[in-house]
């Protein structure tokens, strides 16, 4: 037998199944996004540990001119240092059949005999590459998959101006290339970017390497620091070129990595929260109006002899029932929303297999999330359960006093109708509920904001950087620092309108202990191409002396203008100098160094200083362009505007789509239940009014007008609190979010407050429809027959 | 059926014909109405007596157009109101029809006067809201919440919202269950003038016989079937009334 207080229990669940309803589906968003960043973060983190453990992923990384083979034995010996390797790789301009443009390549050395046991590769098809074959290469999967390149395929790579055969023997993945993007691109591009492994005798000879090695990777010992080593490996290099030391977590691969399981793990604390406190306040009104409801139920209850303990409990299930199913609900969203994420991480992040994890802790965790919420939503009720008089609870409850309201007295009255009249009085006399259900309405508008706008902002950065910034249509990097004569070959090739040359130099600026290696660019002052450029669209102007920093790095080296830096070259004769910081700059994209060529010349006493160029060409020659570029020697790396444009194109059409269908989804469940439960409450608390006015005649649509004038009045507050709201936690996000590598500049579309209006108004049109049903069955005779 | 009344003036406001009204309980049906005739006519005074479940409230809710029959026929003024859908029922009930319910049913958020403006807004000729609040004595009342106000003073501007629209027909269904002697009189008094005054057609359900002698027209009801029916020859004054 089920005891007499639980079948009320389960009577009243059912009666109120669409509110309860409401709310589990808000409890099991919060919680889907929970268990499912949960899961994809610990998933990743296993995934990349196990595979950085096996395949002994480096902990410093190093690149230098050339350094004699016998240095390596040194390397050794640097402090924490477990294990080194060194290597010979190279960037280079690859021609792959089928595609006019240049692609920007790196080889990369193997040992002539074993297996690179650093930063080890895995062979994902075909066989290694024969020692003795100079042109055997194994390549990155994502680019053969990318270019549909297969096993005995051949690309060319550009080797001091020789095409060099590679044929492809094998496909390979590396924990250095889990994400593979080439330097200066914001989002990888698997067509644009390839890698080779390839013997490495045969790459020595090629690049004039035999007895040396230009790239080293160490491994520490467990727990040692890396910056005593690589402050150790700077000073070793420094004679043979060294363009200093980065730890692991500098790495690009490993930084994007990084980036992206900080993000979910914010996500796995934020959005929950958001959900969970949302479904908290809703169940706290709808069981604060059961209670009252009930009053006298409770009283009579109480006179029988149940204690407050078992009628608080009695109301706490409710909302505990209510939102563990929300809770299972979520959880198994979560575990399906997890696979679909991983998924497409995948598409980004290339693992040799991806461990999925999937613990009892999560589960744990959302639960435990669950009844937080449900005790919480619940506490109001049952401390007013367990406070009733028994006595005093058999009579009706005290009436409501109402006031005039404030917009009345301030003169408005006259132009009120009654319904109006109502609606503004049930809003002030509840003035917390009706702000609560504003917050509640509103976190679903700056949710919508919130993704919407992050596209706006990516857009923006994207819009700066390649309209504004950089106008050029080709970007050239050279090996080497060239002279006016690789000037004057790019300009007389057929087809380039223009020429930029981009001056510049690697140094590191040091300020105290903190430094930075950075590139330090000199452009012109008239430039047209490529230009430095602010957030606020202002190109910056030159002064003779100064060094103008970009303001993250200004920040990271803890200086402002007027300040004084040290800075040494990592070139030519590495000449060293105190320079003071004339202005900072908000560009967007990367940190450097800018200053006037000539100051740059005279401080490198050196006359090559063009790092590459910036090209304009001719569209129709665009072929003939590429075709030119791929055979000049001086050409380490190519850019391609329109490359970088369209992967960007394309990211935002599989991106937007996804996210904007997510939140809006998401923010549609919160507005839903928010609105649907406030109408729900509304409707039962004006019943008998509604019915009275039914009585005297008024039609359906006219006493609509008292349940959805409030709701209207709720969203239409909610709308400009949402958006402010949404709009801040973007600066905040985009604040926390800044990085070395690009920041997105805060910018909303008009339409994406639209979007985000516009889909709270339709919200609201859902919870009103649903409501209005309810309303149309409103039984006159019945509401009236008893007594409230 | 034409007992002519002292109050009445001659016509019928309402005339029900046989109707039955069935209410299915799942398996079970109840029937609360077993075929009832009775006339309302114009300006005539009724009051429905009957032993509770009798069916009273449910013929005065047909009367008032808030519910339908199961079978037979309402003539509004010769219009069947068996026929009208939601709509025309609305505007009936909108135009004609004065309702006051035992427990007032007022709106709490609106004052006295707002209550009744509430209705003389929707009104093509109402009574001034507080020329209606006059007739039942709370004129000075007016600016007050229904919290504010005792059972009978609430009653009281139930039928001042009631009466503000000069209905053609009055309905109350037990006005004066939830009060004592004194208030309760005070409310009938307004019924009364009402009547007299406006020529409000009127009927009252009560388990009070003695407030039958202010009728000029007395319906019994027992089981959902007319168990009686007499014309009072000369109707009472609601303050002589002996509870
Ligand atoms: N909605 C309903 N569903 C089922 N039966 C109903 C419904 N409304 C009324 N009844 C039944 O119809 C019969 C008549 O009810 P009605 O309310 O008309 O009685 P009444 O004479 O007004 O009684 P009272 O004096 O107690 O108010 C009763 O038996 C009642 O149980
Ligand atoms: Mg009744």
């Amino acid at each position: 037998m089920i005891p007499a207080l639980d079948r009320k229990l389960l009577r009243d669940l059912w009666r109120l199944r669409s509110m309860g309803l409401a709310i589990a589906v808000v409890v099991a968003s919060g919680i889907a996004l929970l268990v499912a960043s949960l899961i994809c973060f610990d998933s990743l983190e296993t995934t990349r540990d196990r595979y950085y453990a096996r395949h002994e992923f480096g902990d410093v990384f190093a690149n230098a001119k050339r350094v004699p083979r016998w240095v390596a034995g040194s390397l050794d010996e640097l402090p924490g240092v477990d294990r080194a390797d060194t290597r010979v790789t190279a960037g280079v301009t690859l021609d792959v059949p089928g595609t006019s443009e240049p692609v920007n390549g790196r080889l990369i050395s193997l040992p002539d005999s074993g297996r690179p046991v650093l930063n080890g590769v895995t062979l994902r098809s075909g066989r290694w590459p024969d020692p003795g074959r100079a042109e055997e290469a194994i390549v990155n999967e994502r680019f053969a998959q990318g270019h549909g390149l297969e096993l005995g395929d051949q690309v060319f790579a550009v080797i001091n101006g020789r095409r060099q055969r590679l044929e492809i023997v094998g496909t390979a993945l590396s924990p250095e290339y889990v994400y593979a993007i080439a330097g200066g691109d914001l989002l990888p591009d698997p067509t644009r970017f390839g890698v080779f492994w390839m013997a490495r005798r045969h790459l020595a000879t090629a690049f004039d390497m035999e007895g040396g090695f230009n790239d080293i990777s160490l491994s520490l010992a467990e727990g040692a620091a890396p910056e005593p080593a690589i402050a150790e490996l700077d000073r070793l290099l420094e004679p043979y070129g060294g363009l200093g030391a980065i730890p692991r977590a500098q790495q690009i691969s490993h930084w994007y990595l990084q980036n992206e399981m900080t993000g979910l793990r914010g996500m796995a604390l934020l959005m929950p929260m958001i959900f969970l406190g949302i479904a908290a306040f809703l169940l706290n009104v709808v069981l604060r109006r059961m209670v009252a409801v009930q009053r006298e139920q409770i009283a009579v209850l109480k006179a029988i002899g149940y204690s407050n303990l078992r009628l608080g409990l009695h109301f706490t299930q409710w909302a505990v029932v209510v939102s563990v199913l929300g809770g299972i609900l979520g959880i198994a969203l979560g575990a399906l929303m997890s696979a679909a994420m991983l998924n497409l991480y995948m598409e980004y992040f290339r693992f040799p297999d991806l461990i999925m994890r999937w613990s009892w802790g999560h589960i744990l965790a959302a639960l435990l999330a669950c009844g937080a919420a449900s005790v919480l939503g619940a506490a109001a009720a049952v401390k007013s359960v367990v406070r009733l008089p028994p006595a005093e609870a058999m009579r009706p409850a005290a009436p409501d006093t109402f006031r005039v309201s404030l917009l009345e007295r301030l003169g408005l009255k006259r132009w009120l109708t009654q319904p109006l009249r109502m609606v503004l009085r049930n809003l002030s006399r509840r003035p917390a509920r009706a702000a609560m259900s504003v917050i509640g309405i509103a976190f679903s508008a700056s949710i919508m904001v919130l993704a919407s706008a992050a596209m706006d902002s990516f857009e923006e950065l994207m819009q700066l950087q390649f309209n504004v910034v950089q106008r050029q249509d080709v970007t050239v990097t050279f090996f080497e620092p060239e002279g006016r004569a690789a000037f004057y070959e790019l300009a007389s090739v057929p087809g380039v309108v223009e020429v930029e040359p981009l001056n510049g130099a690697s140094a590191r600026l040091r300020n105290g202990n903190r430094n930075r290696q950075v590139g330090i660019q000199a452009l012109q002052p008239d430039a047209r191409l490529q230009r430095v450029v602010g957030a606020d669209y202002q190109p910056v102007r030159f002064d003779r002396t100064g060094l103008i920093l970009s303001r993250k790095l200004a920040d990271v080296l803890g200086v402002a203008p007027g300040d004084t830096l040290r800075v040494e070259a990592l070139q030519g004769t590495r000449p060293e100098r105190d320079m003071v910081v004339s202005a900072t700059v908000d560009d967007l994209m990367g940190v450097s160094a800018y200053m006037e060529p000539a100051a740059l010349r005279r401080f490198l006493s050196d006359s090559a200083t063009m790092s590459g160029a910036a090209l304009g060409i001719d569209p129709a020659a665009r072929d003939s362009v590429y075709a030119a570029l791929k055979g000049m020697p001086v050409v380490a790396g190519v850019a391609l505007q329109h490359a970088m444009l369209e992967s960007f194109e394309t990211f935002v059409a599989e991106n937007m789509n996804n996210t904007m269908a997510i939140n809006l989804l998401f923010a549609m469940v919160i507005a839903f239940g928010v609105i649907y439960n406030t109408a729900r409450i509304s409707l039962s608390e004006r019943s008998r009014e509604l019915a009275s006015m039914r009585v005297m005649g008024f039609t359906r649509a006219e006493i609509g007008v008292v349940l959805f004038g409030e709701l209207a009045i709720l969203t239409a507050a909610a709308i400009p609190v949402g958006l402010g709201l949404g709009y801040s936690m973007l600066a905040g996000m985009l604040a926390a979010y800044e990085t070395e590598l690009f920041r997105m500049p805060l910018v909303t579309e008009p339409g994406t407050f639209a979007w985000a209006s516009a889909a709270v108004v339709v919200a609201m049109g859902l919870s009103a429809a649903v409501v209005r049903h309810k309303l149309n069955r409103l039984d006159l005779v019945e509401v009236l027959k008893t007594r409230e | 059926m034409n007992g002519n009344g002292s109050g009445a003036n001659g016509g019928l406001a309402v005339s029900m014909r046989d109707v039955t009204k069935v209410y299915q309980m799942g398996e079970v049906e109840v029937h609360a109405l077993r075929g009832v005739s009775v006339d309302l006519e114009v300006g005539g005074f009724l009051v429905l007596l009957g032993p509770s479940g009798s069916g009273k409230s449910t013929l005065l809710n047909i009367l008032g157009g808030l519910d339908v029959p199961t079978s037979g026929q309402v003539l509004y003024r010769g219009q069947d109101l068996t026929r009208a859908d939601e709509g025309e029922l609305t505007r009936y009930r909108r135009r004609r029809v004065g309702f006051v319910f035992q427990f007032y049913n007022l709106i709490p958020s609106l004052n006295a006067r707002e209550n009744v403006e509430l209705v003389t807004e929707i009104s093509d000729d109402p009574l001034p809201a507080q020329e209606a609040l006059d007739i039942v004595g709370l004129a000075d009342r007016s600016s007050h919440f229904p919290s504010q106000m005792s059972g009978g003073e609430q009653q009281r501007v139930a039928i001042a919202r009631a009466i503000a629209k000069r209905p053609d027909i009055l309905l109350c269904d037990e006005p004066t269950g939830a009060l004592d002697i004194t208030t309760g009189i005070q409310v009938l008094e307004a019924l009364e003038r009402v009547n007299r005054d406006y020529g409000a057609t009127t009927a009252i359900i009560t388990h009070n016989a003695a407030i039958a002698t202010i009728a000029d027209r007395v319906v019994s009801l027992a089981d959902g079937r007319i168990s009686r029916q007499h014309v009072n020859e000369t109707r009472a004054a609601a303050s002589t009334i002996q509870w």
